[in-house]
């Protein structure tokens, strides 16, 4: 199978244990909910797909490159959106994005074709002049999946990208993404606490506390999955 | 190959707009320098008697002596600020966007270091501007002939800047340990005054001054002004730049996992 797939995976910090044996996999063409509290290890977990950190046990593979044998295959087969905000400020939009494209090789004029073409899908187009520190939050969560795309990855990871961001614009943002798995044939991995980004029919992945608590299909949203996800976490309210 | 220059040029292109949009970091960057030229070394000039040492040939004044010890200031405190915003990176998350690049790990920090260097060296150049309107010139040919000892310094400070950074979680941190380790730095080298002077002052100071590799760094610096080679200096440069490169290596390693703790 393609797409990416986490095995085994195990991970400590000193003493305390941060994942214990995590393992789950996402087909292409899948949205995947990584739902968890904070401190659910949502963050290592995201650190160890990006190759921030290598893991103590497991192995992940992206796009059926392994992480651990070809790592730079591997990462160039996958977009990421941090879940803090990994723009320059004080360059543009188009500059940013020719930053990005430089890092993975894309240059001259593939690389102009490839900002357009990703700005364009993303409705950026239009600002590309402006500088980042101009934009909105919304529209900065829209450049960072731009850019994410650019080199045309099979794995798109997001961090928690809605943290901050208005009612509209995370609509408009899950609903992009959602679009992109589904016409695109993506892989993504969306990690939020935030239940009501989680659709019908959408893989969902409870982590908690560095375990999986369930892997499924998720048959719910809104306040019925957020009874479904604290009834799980054993939390006595939601995040 | 064409990838790894690609990325190489991507980076450079980044920093060099982000400094050249930050027109007070460039004013400051020489002000600096000046101020201690202008200020520091003129007041010095009554005060402290220079003999004859190489690379000069004939009593020099002060601010003559002083210019390639304030290269290397200028190279030192760019290379830390360079560094700087490696810690700022690391909080702000860009950073991580460039780790996840792929390419390989000493690559994409080699050509951060080589940014920041290209940065740091065209500020001293700026500096050298204004030395020589103010009267403190050098022979033609030593200007082109101190890039390569320029560069050598500014990658050596850089080095330890960045395994620096690796090992810092915040920035508030990272100011703790640039007064540790600038200042020494700075004033345990024969930026200011000879290390015979130092060694008539103190043996102890003298061993220290002459064990700091920024003094080697900025002796390079001198001696390639006056189109004049000090293998030493650059061997020791060179070996300290190794070294500190290593442990920056050490400090990103995905495996030792500094960096990531602060994830």
């Amino acid at each position: 199978m393609t797409g990416l797939i986490v095995e085994q995976i195990s991970h400590d910090w000193g003493q305390k244990r941060a994942l214990d044996e995590v393992s789950f996999a996402i087909e292409p063409g899948r949205f995947c909910a990584l739902l968890g509290p904070n401190g659910a290890g949502k963050s290592t977990l995201f650190g160890l797909i990006t190759r921030l950190f290598t893991p103590r046990s497991g192995w992940i593979s992206v796009a059926g490159h392994r992480m651990d044998q070809a790592p730079l295959v591997a990462l160039g087969q996958m977009g990421v959106v941090f879940q803090q905000q990994t723009l320059d400020l004080d360059l543009t939009v188009w500059r940013n994005m020719l930053y990005f494209a430089g890092l993975h090789g894309i240059t001259g004029k593939a690389a102009r074709l490839a900002a357009h073409d990703a700005l364009d899908r993303l409705g950026m187009a239009e600002r590309r002049g402006e500088k980042v520190r101009a934009l909105n939050g919304g529209h900065r969560r829209r450049l960072e999946i731009a850019r994410a795309l650019m080199h045309g990855p099979k794995v798109l990871l997001l961090d928690e990208p809605t943290v901050g961001l208005d009612a509209q614009s995370r609509q408009s943002i899950v609903d992009h993404v959602h679009t992109l798995a589904r016409e695109d044939g993506l892989s993504v991995l969306w990690a939020t606490h935030l239940t009501d980004e989680v659709l019908p029919g959408d893989q969902l992945v409870i982590l908690h506390q560095g375990k999986i608590r369930e892997v499924s299909t998720s048959s719910q949203t809104g306040p019925d999955l957020t009874a479904h996800f604290l009834s799980i976490t054993g939390q006595d309210r939601a995040e | 190959m064409t990838h790894y220059l690609t990325a190489l040029q991507a980076i450079c292109t980044r920093e060099a707009l982000r400094f050249f949009g930050q027109r007070a970091r460039l004013i400051s960057a020489l002000v600096r320098p000046l101020i201690w030229l202008f200020v520091f070394a003129a007041g010095f000039r009554a005060a402290l008697g220079l003999s004859i040492i190489p690379p000069y040939e004939t009593y020099i004044t002060y601010e003559t002596y002083i210019v390639p010890g304030l290269c290397g200031m200028v190279l030192l405190f760019s290379g830390m600020q360079s560094s700087l915003t490696l810690v700022m990176d690391q909080e702000m998350g860009t950073m991580r966007l460039l780790l996840s690049a792929p390419l390989p790990r000493w690559w994409l920090l080699l050509c951060k270091l080589i940014a920041g260097s290209v940065i740091s060296v065209l500020q001293v150049y700026a500096f050298l501007v204004i030395a020589a309107l103010y009267g403190v010139t050098f022979p033609i040919l030593g200007y082109i002939a101190a890039l390569p000892a320029m560069m050598l310094t500014a990658l050596m400070v850089g080095a330890l800047g960045i395994a620096l950074s690796s090992t810092i979680r915040s920035l508030e941190n990272f100011a703790g340990v640039m007064n540790f380790v600038i200042f020494p730095m700075f004033f345990l080298s024969s930026a200011l005054y000879p290390l015979w002077k130092m060694s008539e002052a103190s043996e102890l100071l003298y061993l220290l001054c002459a064990a700091n590799p920024f003094t080697h760094g900025i002796e390079s610096i001198r001696f390639a002004l006056y189109l004049q080679a000090n293998p030493m200096a650059w061997l020791v440069s060179a070996g300290a730049f190794a070294a500190f490169m290593l442990f920056a290596l050490w400090g990103y390693d995905p495996a030792k996992r500094l960096v990531g703790r602060k994830a």
